[in-house]
């Protein structure tokens, strides 16, 4: 028996089925199926494996890590980040805070645990693996970011004015590519990321496996790559604008039942 | 292989949806990798499934399959308490393997 065969004479099947009124469901049909078949509850796996790890010079593991719910309790917490931390007087998203605990809980130094954040389809990051473990125990949880803290309101307004500031070689600013309806890279749709409704689907499935090179892509990573693919300097990771324009798309998405990780093309 | 695998087979009367993610690299040996050498083949070549140690499913596959396999199938005369395994074999002659009681 062939498995590709056999998924692709079933995608076959449905491509003729449906007429072409139903264009809008197909691409929701595909969609289904590609999430269907996505091998995220893998990285899970493994994140849960790599959580549990006693790992640098203090021997432990993440398993007293406090993301905001108290320590080692992951039911729900990603669906509440970013969110100000008193301890260190920060607002910080989910690896932010993951690599806080990393520094204290394992005693290991920033450098070691950032040098390698963003994996590739042989051997994904660790930060990959941890995120799809946490984020996944937040299944069904509804989004809500920290936003009862000046801070937290602070570092949303930031986030939000920084949407729409050009910068850069080529003068871009989020809004450049995510600023009008109708828009699109390639087939990659161009949501515009300020509006709630477009907001909610996206921050309610990621951070997520993209299918076409393997991979499995964080919040942090895509933030950075947007800044790439707009030719600025790399920002920091962790730094508080990348978690300025988390919390900005996170706050404007709240309400939203978090899915799980998503599947991306 | 330590690489997990996942097995995840719903019961909906007699017949049981089972799906099966399998983490492989399943490469073809046509690619280059970034040292520009070709990667060598490197796929799953036997897929076998077993319900209460008997063979249901026999398969051979091939490099034709992409990376990280997902295998879902329908299961009739499948009952709650059965016990289902998969295993698979690669090119190389690791093998990995999970199963699950039916519920």
């Amino acid at each position: 028996m062939r498995i590709a065969e056999r998924s692709s004479a079933l995608f076959a099947a449905l491509a003729l089925a449906a007429g072409p009124a139903a264009a809008q469901s197909q691409f929701e049909k595909y969609q289904k199926m590609v999430a269907e078949s996505s091998p995220v509850e893998l990285f899970e796996l493994v994140g849960e494996d790599l959580w549990k790890k006693k790992q640098g010079p203090k021997s432990a593991s993440l398993e007293q890590c406090d993301l905001g719910m108290g320590s080692g309790v992951l039911a729900g917490a990603y669906a509440r980040l970013p969110r100000y931390f008193e301890d260190v007087d920060q607002v910080m998203d989910l690896e932010t805070r993951m690599l806080h605990c990393m520094m204290t809980l394992q005693g290991r130094s920033r450098e070691e645990a950032t040098k390698r954040l963003f994996g590739n389809a042989d051997k994904p990051s660790e930060m990959e693996y941890l995120s799809a473990y946490v984020a996944g125990l937040s299944r069904g949880h509804e989004l809500a970011p920290g936003q009862s803290h000046p801070r937290e309101q602070a570092s949303y307004e930031l986030g939000k004015k920084l949407y729409f500031v050009r910068t850069g070689l080529w003068d871009f600013s989020c809004a450049s590519c995510h600023g009008e309806e109708g828009k699109r890279i390639r087939m990659s749709e161009l949501p515009v990321l300020y509006k709630p409704e477009a907001a909610r689907p996206l921050m309610a499935t990621w951070p997520a496996y993209r299918v076409s090179n393997s991979t499995f892509k964080t919040m942090q990573w895509r933030l950075n790559n947007c800044f790439a693919q707009m030719r600025t300097p790399e920002p920091v990771f962790g730094s508080e604008v990348v978690n300025a324009l988390n919390m900005f798309l996170t706050v404007t998405a709240k309400g939203e039942p978090y899915r799980g990780p998503g599947t991306k093309r | 292989m330590a690489d997990p695998m996942k097995m995840r087979a719903t019961l909906k009367g007699d017949t049981a949806e089972v799906r099966v993610l399998m983490n492989h690299p399943m490469e073809t040996g046509q690619r280059k990798g970034p040292d520009g050498k070709v990667v060598p083949m490197h796929f799953i070549q036997n897929v076998e499934v077993k319900l209460n140690g008997k063979t249901v499913i026999e398969g051979q596959t091939s490099q034709a399959v992409s990376r990280n396999p997902v295998f879902s199938f329908r299961l009739k005369g499948a009952k709650a308490g059965d016990k289902l395994e998969i295993s698979w074999l690669d090119n190389k002659g690791d093998k990995n393997q999970t199963e699950t009681a039916l519920a």
